[in-house]
This record gives C-alpha cells, sequence and structure tokens, in this order.
C-alpha cells in the first residue's frame, strides 16, 4: 500500500489514484508530425530499478495529476508534486518513510 | 486418562470457577477459562494430536504459540468447517469441537503410516525422479494417488456463513508485539503524546511475563503497566490481534478473531489496515528445537513451551522429564519442572556450565549432564527413553517428556516481508532485522534483547524514539523496571549433525538426512534446499525449522551462516482466512451494480435486466415478447414503423468549458471540432496515441465555450481521466476544465418515424420542428424545474432524439413520454433491440472497436480527411496500419435461407481450407426484420472483394453458412429517414 | 548425467541415498563460449538445452545473477494453456503446448505436467459468445476447446457460486482440457539439468555487470567473475530486460510490474482443474501438496520489487470468494510477487536485436511459463542461425515501429495503468 501525500488532500492509499506511468518522457507537441518522437513517447520505456517520475491522479480525490518520484525497488516516495506546477522537493513526511534501497 | 489429569493442584492464569466443555475426536473433555485447546488437551493427557504430512507419523503438542506445526485440527462442520488451525493459537472455548486431520480411519491408527516403511524411498524430491512412464500421459495416473495423500485438513465446499469485516485505522505508533518490549514501549509513547496501537497475538498482554510462576514480581509489573495504559484515552490495546503482514507506507495489516462474536452475527474476524506514523518491532523471539533422531515423537516439546503450560496453564505435560539445551534460558523450564513436582534430568551441550545455575538445579534435585545432548528417542505414539550422549559415553532415561531448545530465533518476519534482508549477528547465532526504514523501530528479543529487563529498557527507548518521530515529545517518566528478570545472556552453540530420522522440519517431514541429499544433488542454496525439500513450505512457515536448515546447510557447504544466506519471509505471518481480506465486500457488495435514474420504473414494467459494466439496464420488455430472441425484433420494430424509448443514462457525460475547449475537442477527437456551430452536435471519434480507435460519441456545442461530450458507457472514466490528464500535463496552457457528469443528468432515447410527435405532446413549451431543432441540433429548457437537454441524434437510423433530464427528474420525464407517446404506439426497447438496430445501420460499436482497429478499418477514414494534429494521428500512419489486406468492416448478408449467421464464426473465402484464422470475423449479428434475414457486421482482409461470398464457419455451433459481403450499412444509405 | 527412473531411485533409496549425483555441476565460467545465454531462469535454460539439443551448438553458458529458477519460473502461479486469439500467439503458444507434452520424457526430470483441463466462466450471453470465438479460433487451429453450458461447469466444479444471489451468474464457460499445469521449480530444475548434461556450463551467483564489444558488436559480458567472451549473447531475463538492455544500449518498449501470486495452507483435494473467472481477476488451480494457488491482476505501477500491494490482495480476494464462496475460509500462507516484463501489446519478443551479436528473448509480461518450451526452442533456433523461427517471427522488436502488434486484449500501450 503506497501512502502518496497528496498536495490537495493530504496523504492517502495509492488505490485512490490512477496510475498513468513514466513521467520523464516528453509528449510531443500535438502538432508535432515527428514520427520518431511519437514512437519514443508512446512506446520506449527507460523503465530504471530505481528513482521514477511518475503520473498519478487522485481519481478518488481532488482528481488531480501528480507527479510523483517514486523508487521502484522499495517504493519509497521521495516527492510528489502538481503535474500542474513544476514539481518540488517536499520534506521527508512521516507518512513515507524513505528507506535505503534494498538491493 | 481422568478428566484433567495433568492439571496442577494449583496455579495458572486459568478461572477453575469457569470450566468449560469441548471435545476432540468426539472425546467429552474439561478445560477451563483461560486455557488453549492446546493447554487443555495437554492437562487431559491427549499426547498425540496429529500425523505428520508425510510420514504419517504420530505427533503431539510441541509449541505453545503461532510456531506449532504438529498440534494442527479442524474446528467446526458445514461451511463452518476450517481446518489446519493451531491448537496452540486457539482459544478454549464452551462446546468447541475439535477433529484430528491427516489420518484414516482413526488418529491412533492411520493406514498411510505405512508410508514411514516407504521412507527410504520417499526421500526429498523422489517425485522428480520418477513417475514417468510407461507413457507419456502416466502422471496423470500417479498424481491422482499422490493429491490424496497429499494436504493437510479437509476445507468445506459450503459457502462460508459467516461474516467479516475490514476496517481502516490510523496511529502515531503501532507495536507489534504486548511482551514487556511492546507494553514498554506502548507506555514511553503514550506517556510521549502520541496515539498508540498495541497489538498482540495472544488473548492476554504479556508475552514472556505470562510464563512466569505466578506471583512472581513480573506478574506484579505486567499488572501495573496494563493499569497505566489503560489509562490513556488514546492507546488502543488489541489483543488475538496478529500483524499478519507489513506493506509500504508503514502499513499494517493486522487480524483479529472474535471468534466468540458470530454467536451474536457480529464478524468473526477483523482485518484492520493500521496507517502507522511509527512502528515498533516487538514480537520476541522463537525457540529452535534441537535436531536428533526420533526428535519428533509426541512429548517432545520446545523448553519454553513447557513452561508456559506449567506456569501459565497449570498444566504439568510430563513427570519425568529431560531437558535438552544449549543455552541458559531453558534450564528455567527445568527449574520450574522440578519445583512442580516433575522428576528432571537437564543435558547441557555446553560443557561448562554457569555456578549459579548449577546450585539451584542441585537444589532442586535436577541431575545435570553438561557437554551432552540427546542421541536418540524411544518411543512411538509418546515418548518413552532419551539416550543421552556426552563426554563418558550414552546413557539412557526414562521419560515422558523432552524439552528441548536450540536458542532463539528473532521474528524478523514483517520487516523481510518488506525486503529488508535480516542480518546475521554472531553474539546471539542468530538473524535480527537488517537496517530500519525511517519510522520504524525494534524492541526486545527482534533486536537480541532476550531478557526481560532488556526487553523493558529497548522497548522504552524504542517508544520514545518512535513518538518523538511522531513528534510527540512529551517529558516521559523512566522506565518500570523489572530487576528480578535479569538472567545472565544466553549462550549459544552449534548442535551435532543428526543421525537417523531427525526431523528439522517438523511439520513438512524434512529431515536431516534431506539436507544433505539437497546438498549432494546441489540444490545448496537456501532458495533451492527449500524448493527441493519443501522446508518451510508448512502452515507454520518453517518459524522453527528456518535457523536448523540454514545452519545444517552452512555446515554441509562449510560456509558461514551469512555466506549460505537466509529466505525472504513472505506475508502473511500467520495464515489469514480469506474471507476476512474480503470483508463485507462480497455478495452484493462485491462490485456493487449502479442503476439509472428509471431502473425501477424498467423493473415495475417488466424489463429483463442485463448488466453491462455493472450498470443495470434493461435487456428486453418481457411484454414485446416471451424470450429475447422474439422480443427484440418486436421492439426493432416499434422503433421502426412508430417509435421507441430507450434508458441512455449510462452513456458517459463530460462537460467541457473554457475559452479553449473547442481547441481540446479539436485535438482529442479524429474529426475536426473547431468549427461546430454552436447548437449543433456531431459525432467524434478518439484515437489512442498508437492511432488506434479508442472511443466513440457526440459532443454538442452549447455555447462558445461549453460543450457537453458524450462517450461510450465502458470508456466513461477512461475517456474523462485522459482529458485531464492532457490538460494538466501537456496542454497547461489550454484554459479548459473537465467534470464528469454521468450521474448528473437521466437520459433517454426517442426514436423513430413518430419520435417529434411524441416529444412534442411531452413537451409542448418547446418548438421542436425540423427547423428549429434539425438533425444535429440542440434545444434546451426545463422539466419539472430541472434543466431539460434535447439533442438530435440517431444511433438506430431513426429519426431519433436524446432528451438529457437532471437526474432526479428522470423518472418523472421518462413517465411523462411512456404516457403521452402511447398513442403514437411509443414502446420501451432494451439493449439487445438498440444493437440490432445499430447493426443494421452499420454503426461500429464495442465488438468492432475492439483496441485493434483503425479509423480506415472501421470506415471511419473519410471523417478525418487531410486533418493532422490530432491524438493518435502520426502513429496511425505506421506501415502495417495501413496494409492493403488488413481487415476492415464489411456487412454480411445471410444467404442460405433458414440458417442464421453467428458472432464469432471465421470467415473463409470460397474454397479455400477451413482451417487457421481464415480471412476475418463476424463482430455482431442480427435478425433484419426490414430485410427478412440474418445480416452481420464482420472484420474481413482486404482481399474479398464486395459481392463475393464467404463461408462463415463456427465450429462449436456446426455451422458453415454462406454469406455475401456487402456495404455494413443495410437501412437507409442516404439517411433519408434522420432529416425532415 | 545418470538416469532418473523407478530402479535408480529404488537403488539409491536402499543405499541411503548416498551416490546421487550433483543435478548439474558447479563449474567455473570458461574464458570464452560459442554462446552465453545471460539469465538462469526457465527461458534461458531452456534456451541452452534446446542450442545443445536441436543445433548441436554444446559450449554455452548460462548466466545467472542468483540461483537457477529463482526468477518468475519460481514465483508464478504455474499455468499452462495455449487458447490465444491472434495469428502468431495462437501457434505459438499450442507448439509450447506440445513440447510440455513431452517435456518430462524430454528432459528426463518429471515436471509434473498435469493435464487437468482449465475452465474459463462465462457471466453473460455476449461473453458465452466471444468464448465461442475464441474455441473456433482454436479449433480450427488444431487446438482442443469446449464450450460448456452452466449445468456443465456445474457438474465439473461443484463448489462455485450457483446461488440465486451470485454477484456474477454463470452462463457457462470455455474449456481446454490440454490445459493445466505443471511443477514449476522442476521446469526450471529439469533443463538444467538436461541442459548440463549436454555439457552446458550453469554459472550461479554471478551477477552480468556489462557487455563486452568489439566496434559495435557485442562479444561478450563482463560479470562478476570476470569477462567471458561469446560468439553470440542471448538475454533471456523477463522482468529485468531493461536493466540489462540498458547496459547494452537497447531501447526497449518495456516497463517492469509486479504480478502478485498466492498460496493458501495444504488442503485434500477440492479444486481438480485450472478455473478462471471470467468476471474478474483470479484463477485458481491446486497444487500436488494440497495448496490453492491463485493470482489476480498486476499490482499497477511500475516495480521491481518482488512483493505485492495490500490493495489487490483484497481485490483478489474478493474475486475468489464471488466465484468460490467456500475459499472464505480457507486460509491464505503466503502471497509474493514477481517482476513482469510488460511490452505494449503484451506479447513478447524474440529476436535477433539492432545490435549485432545480442539476441532477445523478454517481454513475457504475464504469460511466460506457459511458454517456456517454445521460447527456449524458438529463441535457440533464432540465436542459431541468426533468424527467427516462423513461430516466433510475428515476435519483433520493431513491431511497435510498424504497427504489427498482437494485441490479445485490445488494451493499447500500458494501458494495464490506466
Amino acid at each position: 500500500m503506497l501512502r502518496i501525500d497528496c498536495p490537495c488532500c493530504g496523504p492517502r492509499d495509492h488505490d485512490e489514484f490512477r496510475y498513468g506511468g513514466d513521467a520523464s518522457v516528453t509528449r510531443p507537441a500535438h502538432d508535432d508530425s515527428d514520427f520518431e518522437a511519437w514512437y519514443r513517447y508512446v512506446f520506449v520505456r527507460k523503465n530504471p530499478a530505481g528513482a521514477h517520475r511518475e503520473h498519478w491522479q487522485h481519481v478518488l480525490g481532488c482528481r488531480q495529476w501528480l507527479i510523483v518520484e517514486r523508487d521502484t525497488r522499495n517504493h519509497a516516495i521521495a516527492s510528489v508534486a502538481l503535474a500542474r506546477k513544476p514539481p518540488t522537493k517536499q520534506p521527508p513526511t512521516n507518512k513515507s518513510p524513505a528507506r535505503k534501497p534494498s538491493r | 486418562m481422568s478428566s484433567n489429569s495433568k492439571r496442577l493442584a494449583e496455579g495458572g492464569r486459568i478461572d477453575r470457577g469457569r470450566p468449560l466443555e469441548f471435545s476432540f475426536d468426539g472425546s467429552k473433555l474439561t478445560g477451563f477459562q483461560g486455557d488453549t485447546l492446546a493447554s487443555a488437551l495437554l492437562a487431559n493427557g491427549v499426547s498425540l494430536v496429529g500425523r505428520s504430512f508425510k510420514y504419517h507419523r504420530p505427533r503431539g503438542i510441541f509449541s505453545a504459540g503461532a510456531e506449532e506445526p504438529n498440534a494442527l485440527v479442524t474446528l467446526g462442520t458445514g461451511g463452518r468447517r476450517e481446518p489446519n488451525l493451531p491448537a496452540t493459537m486457539l482459544e478454549l472455548a464452551d462446546g468447541m469441537g475439535a477433529e484430528s486431520q491427516n489420518r484414516w480411519p482413526s488418529l491412533a491408527f492411520d493406514v498411510q503410516s505405512l508410508n514411514s516403511l516407504f521412507a527410504p524411498f520417499l526421500s526429498a524430491g523422489f517425485y522428480y525422479k520418477t513417475f514417468m512412464g510407461p507413457t507419456r500421459r502416466a502422471w496423470m495416473f500417479y498424481e491422482h494417488f499422490i493429491r490424496k495423500a497429499a494436504g493437510l485438513g479437509k476445507a468445506a465446499i459450503e459457502p462460508d456463513p459467516d461474516r467479516y469485516e475490514v476496517r481502516h485505522a490510523f496511529a502515531d505508533v503501532a507495536i507489534v508485539g504486548g511482551g514487556p518490549a511492546g507494553l514498554s514501549a506502548a507506555r514511553a509513547a503514550a506517556n510521549a503524546g502520541a496515539r498508540v496501537a498495541l497489538i498482540e497475538q495472544d488473548f492476554e498482554f504479556g508475552g514472556q511475563i505470562l510464563s512466569e510462576r505466578p506471583g512472581s514480581e513480573a506478574a506484579a509489573w505486567l499488572q501495573a503497566v496494563e493499569a497505566e495504559l489503560e489509562g490513556f484515552g488514546d492507546v488502543s490495546l488489541m489483543a488475538r490481534t496478529t500483524a499478519v503482514g507489513l506493506y509500504d507506507g508503514n502499513v499494517l495489516g493486522l487480524v483479529e478473531r472474535r471468534d466468540d462474536a458470530q454467536a451474536v452475527g457480529q464478524a468473526r474476524q477483523a482485518f484492520t489496515i493500521l496507517r502507522a506514523g511509527a512502528i515498533v518491532f516487538a514480537g520476541g523471539a522463537i525457540e529452535r528445537p534441537l535436531v536428533f533422531s526420533n526428535n519428533d515423537r509426541p512429548g517432545v516439546m520446545l523448553a519454553s513451551a513447557v513452561r508456559t503450560y506449567v506456569n501459565r496453564f497449570a498444566v504439568l505435560p510430563g513427570r519425568k522429564a529431560v531437558v535438552a539445551t544449549t543455552n541458559d534460558g531453558a534450564w528455567r523450564t527445568a527449574f520450574d519442572l522440578a519445583a512442580a513436582g516433575a522428576q528432571v534430568t537437564l543435558a547441557d551441550l555446553r560443557a561448562t556450565l554457569a555456578p549459579a545455575l548449577q546450585a539451584e538445579a542441585s537444589r532442586l534435585g535436577i541431575a545435570v549432564h553438561a557437554g551432552t545432548h540427546i542421541a536418540d528417542l524411544r518411543g512411538g505414539r509418546a515418548v518413552m527413553a532419551a539416550r543421552l550422549a556426552g563426554a563418558g559415553g550414552e546413557t539412557e532415561v526414562d521419560c515422558d517428556l523432552v524439552c528441548v531448545s536450540g536458542g532463539w530465533s528473532p521474528t524478523v518476519h514483517l520487516t523481510s516481508q518488506l525486503g529488508v534482508k535480516p542480518v546475521y549477528r554472531e553474539d546471539i547465532d542468530g538473524f535480527v532485522p537488517g537496517p530500519f526504514a525511517a519510522g520504524q523501530f525494534g524492541a526486545g528479543s527482534v533486536v537480541g534483547g532476550f531478557t526481560t529487563a532488556e526487553a523493558i529498557e529497548t522497548g522504552h527507548r524504542a517508544g520514545i524514539g518512535a513518538a518523538s518521530y511522531c513528534g510527540k515529545t512529551k517529558p516521559v517518566p523512566a522506565a518500570l523496571e523489572l530487576q528480578s528478570a535479569k538472567l545472565p545472556a544466553a549462550a549459544f552453540r552449534n548442535i551435532p549433525a543428526a543421525r537417523g530420522k531427525a526431523f528439522v522440519d517438523i511439520q513438512m517431514d524434512v529431515t536431516a538426512g534431506d539436507i544433505a541429499l539437497a546438498h549432494r544433488e546441489g540444490y545448496e542454496s537456501v532458495e533451492h534446499l527449500k524448493r527441493y525439500t519443501t522446508l518451510g513450505m508448512g502452515t507454520d512457515q518453517g518459524k522453527t525449522s528456518n535457523f536448523p536448515a540454514l545452519s545444517a546447510m552452512a555446515a554441509l557447504r562449510g560456509a558461514t551462516i551469512p555466506e549460505t544466506g537466509t529466505t525472504t519471509f513472505r506475508p502473511p505471518y500467520t495464515p489469514v482466512a480469506i474471507g476476512a481480506l474480503a470483508g463485507r465486500a462480497i455478495g452484493r457488495h462485491f462490485k456493487p451494480i449502479r442503476r439509472t435514474p428509471m431502473h425501477d420504473w424498467h423493473i415495475a414494467n417488466g424489463a429483463d435486466m442485463l448488466e453491462v459494466g455493472l450498470w443495470m439496464r434493461p435487456y428486453f420488455y418481457r411484454g414485446a415478447g416471451r424470450d429475447v430472441n422474439e422480443a427484440y425484433v418486436a421492439e426493432m420494430r416499434f422503433v421502426r414503423e412508430a417509435a421507441g424509448l430507450m434508458d441512455i443514462s449510462t452513456l458517459g457525460k463530460i462537460d467541457v468549458q473554457g475559452p479553449d475547449a473547442a481547441t481540446l475537442l479539436d485535438r482529442v477527437y479524429a474529426n475536426g471540432f473547431a468549427k461546430l456551430p454552436v447548437g449543433r452536435a456531431r459525432y467524434g471519434v478518439m484515437l489512442r496515441d498508437d492511432g488506434i480507435v479508442f472511443d466513440d460519441g457526440t459532443t454538442t456545442r452549447l455555447g462558445e465555450q461549453r460543450f457537453f461530450m458524450t462517450t461510450s458507457t465502458a470508456k466513461a472514466a477512461d475517456v474523462t481521466s485522459r482529458l485531464e490528464f492532457l490538460l494538466d500535463t501537456a496542454w497547461r496552457d489550454l484554459r479548459v476544465a473537465v467534470s464528469s457528469v454521468t450521474d448528473e443528468w437521466a437520459a433517454m432515447s426517442v426514436a423513430g418515424p413518430r419520435s417529434r410527435q411524441v416529444l412534442a405532446a411531452a413537451f409542448p413549451a418547446l418548438d421542436l420542428s425540423n427547423e428549429a431543432l434539425p438533425h444535429m441540433g440542440v434545444i434546451e429548457g426545463e422539466f419539472d424545474g430541472r434543466a431539460l437537454r434535447i439533442i438530435r441524434l440517431s444511433y438506430s437510423g431513426e429519426r431519433a432524439y436524446e432528451v438529457y433530464v437532471g437526474a432526479s427528474a428522470g423518472e418523472a420525464a421518462w413517465g411523462r413520454l411512456v404516457e403521452v407517446g402511447e398513442p403514437f404506439g411509443l414502446r420501451p426497447y432494451g439493449v439487445e433491440a438498440l444493437g440490432a438496430l445499430r447493426v443494421e445501420k452499420g454503426h461500429v460499436a464495442g465488438p468492432e472497436i475492439d483496441g485493434r482497429t483503425t479509423l480506415d478499418d472501421l470506415g471511419l477514414g473519410r471523417m478525418v480527411g487531410k486533418r493532422s494534429g490530432f491524438v493518435g494521428d502520426v502513429l496511425r500512419r505506421r506501415p502495417a496500419l495501413g496494409e492493403p489486406n488488413r481487415q476492415r468492416l464489411v456487412g454480411l448478408k445471410c444467404l442460405e435461407a433458414g440458417k442464421r449467421l453467428s458472432g464469432g464464426a471465421i470467415l473463409f473465402k470460397q474454397g479455400q481450407t477451413r482451417q487457421g484464422h481464415g480471412r476475418g470475423r463476424i463482430t455482431s449479428v442480427t435478425y433484419s426484420p426490414t430485410l427478412g434475414a440474418y445480416v452481420g457486421l464482420a472484420l474481413l482482409a482486404g482481399d474479398v472483394a464486395m459481392g463475393e461470398e464467404v463461408v462463415a464457419v463456427h465450429r462449436m455451433k456446426n455451422e458453415a453458412v454462406r454469406a455475401h459481403v456487402v456495404s455494413p450499412v443495410f437501412l437507409d444509405p442516404e439517411g433519408e429517414r434522420l432529416h425532415g | 548425467m545418470r538416469r532418473y527412473s523407478a530402479l535408480s531411485l529404488l537403488a539409491n533409496g536402499l543405499a541411503g541415498h548416498r551416490h546421487w549425483q550433483r543435478a548439474w555441476r558447479a563449474p567455473e565460467p570458461k574464458r570464452s563460449y560459442d554462446v552465453v545465454i545471460v539469465g538462469g531462469g526457465g527461458h534461458g535454460l531452456a534456451t541452452a538445452f534446446y542450442l545443445a539439443e536441436n543445433h548441436g551448438i554444446r559450449n554455452v553458458a548460462v548466466i545467472e545473477k542468483g540461483y537457477v529458477g529463482g526468477g518468475n519460473v519460481g514465483r508464478n502461479t504455474t499455468v499452462i494453456r495455449s487458447n490465444y486469439l491472434l495469428d502468431g500467439n495462437t501457434q505459438f503458444y499450442e507448439f509450447s503446448m506440445k513440447l510440455w507434452e513431452g517435456l518430462t520424457h524430454a528432459l528426463n526430470f518429471n515436471v509434473m505436467f498435469s493435464q487437468r483441463g482449465q475452465i474459463v466462466t462465462a457471466h453473460s450471453a455476449d461473453q458465452l459468445d466471444f468464448f465461442g470465438y475464441r474455441a473456433n479460433v482454436m479449433r480450427l487451429n488444431g487446438i482442443d476447446a469446449e464450450i460448456l453450458s452452466r449445468d456443465d461447469v456445474r457438474r465439473l466444479v461443484p463448489y462455485l457460486d450457483y446461488s440465486d444471489t451470485a454477484r456474477f451468474p454463470i452462463h457457462g464457460a470455455i474449456m481446454q482440457r490440454r490445459a493445466g499445469t505443471a511443477r514449476h521449480d522442476a521446469v526450471a530444475w529439469g533443463y538444467a539439468r538436461a541442459a548440463d548434461g549436454h555439457g552446458v556450463d550453469i554459472i550461479q551467483n554471478c551477477e552480468v555487470t556489462g557487455f563486452l564489444r568489439e566496434g559495435e558488436r557485442i562479444v561478450g559480458i563482463e560479470t562478476a567473475k570476470g569477462p567471458i567472451a561469446a560468439g553470440k549473447v542471448g538475454l533471456a531475463v523477463a522482468g529485468h530486460t531493461s536493466v540489462l538492455g540498458h547496459k547494452a544500449g537497447l531501447e526497449l518498449p518495456i516497463e517492469s510490474h509486479v504480478l502478485q501470486a498466492f498460496v493458501t495452507e495444504p488442503l485434500k483435494p477440492m479444486v481438480d482443474h485450472v478455473v478462471a473467472y471470467g468476471a474478474d481477476h483470479f484463477y485458481v488451480s491446486q497444487s500436488d501438496k494440497g495448496g490453492l494457488v491463485f493470482g489476480g491482476n498486476l499490482d499497477g505501477y511500475n516495480s521491481y520489487a518482488q512483493r505485492g500491494n495490500l490493495g489487490v490482495v483484497r481485490e483478489v480476494a474478493e474475486a475468489a470468494i464471488a466465484l468460490m464462496p467456500c475459499i472464505s475460509r480457507v486460509r491464505l500462507l503466503r502471497h509474493w510477487g514477481g517482476v513482469m516484463d510488460m511490452t505494449p501489446d503484451a506479447s513478447p519478443i524474440i529476436c535477433p536485436t539492432p545490435i549485432d551479436g545480442l539476441y532477445l528473448n523478454g517481454g513475457w509480461c504475464y504469460g511466460g511459463f506457459k511458454a517456456t518450451p517454445a521460447s527456449g526452442w524458438c529463441f535457440a533456433h533464432t540465436i542459431a542461425t541468426g533468424k527467427p523461427h516462423p513461430l516466433n517471427a510475428a515476435y519483433s522488436l520493431d513491431r511497435f515501429r510498424t504497427g504489427r502488434t498482437l494485441d490479445e486484449a485490445g488494451v493499447g500501450p500500458f494501458a494495464w495503468l490506466q
């Protein structure tokens, strides 16, 4: 059970959220006709074992799309920010303990 | 055996004033309030309680806790039958009826105990090496018998009649374990101002203190701390509750047993999801057995368990006891046994023993053998004698009880579940949790503090630390000390290698020999060992066997224990009823259905309801026909010839507003929306980013900056989220807000040649003329004080209107339409007719928009023309998506009288061999009353031309039907019915 | 390699089991091999076996970071079926089924392949029609399939919910009788032992840290035990394909996700088939040891942690009870997670890569176990010949570029996330 500290609603269980995948891929402009750019945006993933910037939407709350920085090895969440604003680091909270990577 | 023959005359924490009747395999027995089933069985002299998994060897009660490998019983009958319950964890209740397991015909005479004779051939992994012939399917024959022999208890196949519940809880500090460490931590954290949850699996708090002699200083300590904790308003004392799982975000899964609750209709178990600011792990340690020949005989017990039975339950399990140990702890068992009147022999593996212990032993008349271990046991269904081996040779000692202690294993399970590897500590010869995460703390035996004094001290510090982590830092009074508990620290040793049938995992019947065999065959990593021998796979999850097995493998490999490694523990810590995890989300509470505002009308008016993506929708109305096949054709006729009324409230509805709303729609739909005039609606198709069709629907422009979008029922949530995603992450410059209004509006479609007359009669204030409300037009008004919106859209191909009205007025509006529509022949129709009408008209829906089709596949490419810049535009141009032979939408008309087309039939060209995937398939079919024939939509390869004949093969229905490939629009291709 | 048989078991049993050989050797790596397979899971070991068995390539090493069979081959729910819809998938999985049917004998290791039949329940007329389509495809491709009525289902699996209050009433089912389960560990060990018998070196506890290159070409690997040269390198590390692919310089259409698996306490026989719930994510079978083995849906976010979240545990429990009310009182013994390579169309990748000398086998999503024999067979062919076998021709890496994807469920790229 991830606990995501929603900037609007406070810490909530992740099953209130909808996952939106890798937030590090850049969506080409809507009228960008570059095939390669779209191919990479839609299909190619770094898929790191480690820090991962990703989208989550608080569907059962404020419905905001968020950008969450999470370690895919141990699910420690380093930051949560509204996607509409540039992400900022938040101080570690009691609710989402940071842990050293386990391997 | 006489009743309570092994019960001591006095002492214990049982309530002798409250006797409880229970039965075991039909024998009526008596115990007391405060007993466990295990203590009550022992008190009654029941030594044989089960048969082992593989060899069906007789087994007795081995422990006094969750680690119990042997004493597994079945409780209950019918749907309440529950197998594999450790008797040590069952709080005795009046009328409890327990049965032993894995024996036939009876516990005493078990036919499968013959397995022992074949033991030489039933070595670890024997089944991998045999049962292979004579034929390729031979295993199917052998497996039948192996399956019957395996398994422990028998589960019910009737539904479970009892209730469970799931609770959500929060705490600053959660403390796992209510022994001295946990109690001390709770006291400190509560004093610091934290909201505390103290979790204890036993029905009493106290942990090891409960096993101290009655009247001891420890008992007084326990009473004082419990009283203090009860005084705090913010401390939840959760007894009978096991922390079974630790999950990310400091979330604990707790199972509370309320075995007496089912009688009064309450949940029998509650699963609590506890979100904690900080967690203190104070779950104690589990004593290790010793590995020697026949160490599984009934009467062999963990030394600490014996002490628990003697002191807590006032049961003397044996009168002639041998205590075999590698450490100081078990000496206390010897002392307490002797004090309770048993004759005790103590064999300590260590050559040098503490003088203080020896003095006490001598005072109590205990025969002490230093440098001695048990080599073998004699006895079958009960132990009779122990053969002791030491420097001075071997001696045999008669006994009816053998107490063993091979040291202690801290409970590292919960932290290990989260991926924290346990680390080995030489000084305690055991594993402790790896580095704790922020907000996690350990106390007591978990971190190697085995004495009560250490537990209290480390608990106190962990409690302060945990509270402080949560920002609770009120001053805390000093720990309540318990001086008497300061025993010398335990010393630990490796034990000599065993011979004969020496069990390491008693439940799974894994012997020292099996471990040696696994090593010999190269299964030497701990995970291979576990998987090859089934070590630790039993209901006890190897709580007592894990470490002895590791040390045995380490010795065989000539490696250290850290080099050998350890396994990962998996949740749950103890087995959990699946019902407890589901709680109330069963029956109609599992994925609750959704009802439209007109639901009750449908039910009252003979609708046969169909569930579609959790929505309940009218399938057909029984007034139209006896069954669906008769009814849907009749309902189609109403629509084609007069007027029909359909509940379409399930459509997704999205309000789109803002200065850039038109721009948003222009980008998300493949066809253009920027130039849609105010007051007009348009059919639109959305693509996924990869260029495949995602969803279709209509959007109506209500104002310059305001649109009303509908989506398919299935995709409503996905489309909303997708729009929000694009606006929040990609197109942040667009000034648009989207909001789902699906539940705010009731929606109904009035379709058919007389639809306008019906509407005009229902809403006389509105001008519904073709000029005022042409096809694809919209007007807004009011009904019953609620907003009314009529959009002229057609799915059926007839003149049709979608009527949207505020949800609370839905039923009234529907009623009005039914009432005024009757003279015009208006009748309600269901989804089967709806689907049939759209097939006749060649409209695509879910079966065609199957997540693999493109605009061109569906014949929708022309809507897009040369537009670009919409979602999915670039990747829809991928080469394979434009290949000429791709399957595309066509119509099929059945060519054979008296035959029908079937959905899911595979299409072959005339003369083509009827095997493989064919040239396509039928996606949707209907009988067309207009054409008087079966027609269908199909996805068919581009190399089959219009007008060609194909064969539709439905193997499962033994059908092969000829059909013509035609345009998918079977009805009114010019759209004349829609207009005017 | 000494053969296993009832006789050998008898003889060894009488001799106190002192004479059994190692199932496979524990060699130190040589400096060079013709082929190095990275990944000692089911697919990697099967590939090594078929390289030797089918292509005579025996100078092969399998390099495993931990212990063989420690990945998904030892963590899955062991279901084997060949009921795929799409041209390409249908034939591949049926080929795999045929290999399964002879695998115990091919390996001289009892993998306990048990063709107890898989039943997928249907909960509406439409769903049953769709199963009819699936069954048509299967039968027309020479695969067994049956459509069962509600009464048929009730006769075969009486413990499901046939009550009036069933949340999703059972309308019928599709059944493949040849489907079933196998003992997962035995598959890994059987291939390891048989490959070893052909001279393949299985190197455990040897992490691959990088790749050796000559110009653009990959000519070996860097490992914890030093560099190892290789004529060809095959990656078979599903779950961690991105991690190693990244080291090799591959850009991959893969995300790693956790799928959980569950087992109950050992029970006397109760579930004699593989039963899958057509109304939600839940499927169950009973192991020979007696535990009910079941699974559900993905956890739903990128993960390399071999453990799952509580939300999915509860969803699976709910679905389990909805299908099978008696399971409520059965107790869950363990749950764990496996890391899956998820591809954008949920179909696998077996192909040469754009990097010379490097071959890729991955993207198994949740379907890897049943594919093990065919995957090894086809990957061995691809490595040996440099070209895909007709059966894995569809599993190319470039299909996402061309649009020739195999999206069985029609959910689109990474749509399980959304």
